[in-house]
């Protein structure tokens, strides 16, 4: 039986770790590379490392930490951030990544998923989507609404319909990131991770506002995600990698336990 | 000297990092006569078998994995390289290498839970024991990507089942050759563990 994925996300800015809080107020926490060993070596499944480096001559420095990641760590991990072109994607997947993760450019325009599952294959793009509550209306009758450049850029676009849209184009697997849940620690968005499992058929994962591990068992159980991103509560100590699984196998979630 | 087959066919690195990292040293190469003069071969892959088969022909690597298997030199397939061993795949309707005697099929469920791709880590029960096997147990996980499953038509060359809506083969081998659905490279430090022991396997798939 397929295992529940616990994935830790790693904010990195010109090459170090940071952390946002509803994606403000950025603050480094150490070394991407020394922390995902220490991840690897405690039983963490798979890693996301977001490129936040904000001008676009520092983000070489993101393959660097790619290499010296993929020296060391010998499960899966995707990169996102900054990824507009099918060179950008072939870039870090020549330098160790397993998979991109596509988010702005993407919405900006929809053809670079489609281009990118041609040119790397379905299973190795990852559509990440950061939405927003809004009210249910014509415009958004899920009751959620895509948005970029960190949640201040409203697109217009329904959450649900984007999903299904980025699927059809070819997203091997979905990037269910709540706005109002990330950084709050208070939980994950289960209404909306539930709506998106249950209408594609391409894996989800569900990111932003995990704080205690009742969160991740409500969103893995009842949101129907495939996977869900830890990351404040384990980059500062709080928790433990193989402490959450453990915990989670004894909840009943079918999680990966020998390494 | 081990040679990795470059068929366009995916992240040939990460393969080549994961050898070093068990103390072997691997040529990434696509020419043909590197292929056949190899003391080992890996062929990784992922992408779709109908695109692979067309790349192997077209580079002359096609018979030169023939060739490789039938001078009895030790051959590991992974993932898309575990399904091109056998003899034909749904995928594309395409004629494959023949090695194993078998085809390849889609997973096609009704039940919507089961996602396909099936994506992440997943248990592999051991049904015979092999060489490569010795660091593995029965319920070991490992990771895997894919949409097509391997049905090897003899038993006796199936290694490894995977529960994923069915029961499927996982682990397949006859004599010098054996081949991992899973990504024995980004499988930590099980996958490491039958990638080691492929660096000393003489070929013997008797335990």
């Amino acid at each position: 039986m397929l295992s529940k994925r616990i994935i830790a996300c790693l904010d990195v800015r010109e090459g170090k770790l940071a952390k946002s809080v509803r994606f403000v107020d950025t603050q480094d926490i150490g070394d991407p590379v020394s922390k995902a060993r220490e991840y690897y070596d405690d039983g963490l499944d798979e890693l996301v490392f977001y490129d936040i480096t904000a001008s676009s001559d520092q983000r070489n420095i993101m393959l660097d930490v790619v290499e010296a990641v993929a020296e060391q760590v010998y499960i899966p991990f995707s990169v996102g951030g900054g990824i507009r072109t099918v060179e950008d994607a072939s870039r870090l997947l020549w330098a160790g990544a397993e998979k991109i993760n596509v988010n702005s450019a993407a919405v900006q325009r929809p053809e670079l998923i489609a281009e990118c599952a041609y040119a790397i294959g379905n299973q190795n793009v990852v559509l990440s989507m950061d939405i927003k509550r809004v009210e249910v209306c014509r415009e958004f009758p899920s009751g959620y609404e895509v948005v970029i450049n960190g949640g201040r850029t409203p697109m217009g676009i329904d959450a649900l319909a984007w999903a299904l849209q980025g699927e059809e184009l070819g997203a091997g697997e979905l990037v269910v990131n709540s706005i109002d849940a990330d950084g709050t620690r208070e939980g994950y968005e289960i209404n909306l991770t539930r709506m998106i499992a249950e209408a594609v058929s391409v894996p989800v994962i569900a990111s932003g506002g995990a704080g205690k591990p009742e969160h991740l068992l409500e969103v893995l159980t009842e949101g129907k995600a495939d996977a869900a991103l830890v990351a404040s509560m384990v980059h500062y100590g709080d928790y433990t990698v193989s402490g959450l699984k453990q915990w989670l196998h004894d909840q009943g979630v079918k999680v990966r336990l020998k390494y | 000297m081990l040679v990795i087959v470059d068929y366009d066919a995916g992240n040939l690195r990460s393969v080549q990092r994961a050898c070093a990292k068990v103390g072997m040293t691997a040529e990434i190469s696509a020419d043909p006569d590197l292929i056949r003069r190899a003391d080992k071969v890996i062929f990784p892959g992922v992408g779709s078998a109908e695109s692979a088969v067309d790349t192997l022909h077209q580079r002359g690597q096609f018979e030169a994995l023939q060739e490789v298997y039938q001078a009895g030199k030790p051959m590991l397939g992974i993932c898309l390289g575990s399904q091109i061993v056998l003899e034909f795949s749904a995928e594309g309707d395409k004629d494959c290498l023949g090695l194993i005697k078998g085809v390849v099929s889609k997973f096609d469920f009704t039940d919507r839970s089961l996602k396909i791709p099936h994506i992440g880590w997943n248990e592999v029960e051991i049904v015979q024991p092999h060489p490569l096997l010795k660091g593995i147990e029965s319920g070991d996980e490992f990771y895997f990507v894919h949409s097509y499953f391997t049905r090897p038509a003899d038993k006796n060359d199936i290694y490894g089942m995977t529960e994923y809506g069915h029961p499927f083969c996982s682990m397949l081998g006859h004599d010098n050759l054996f081949a991992t659905q899973f990504h024995l490279e980004k499988s930590g430090r099980k996958g490491l563990a039958i990638l080691a022991a492929f660096a000393t396997w003489n070929g013997d798939s008797q335990c």
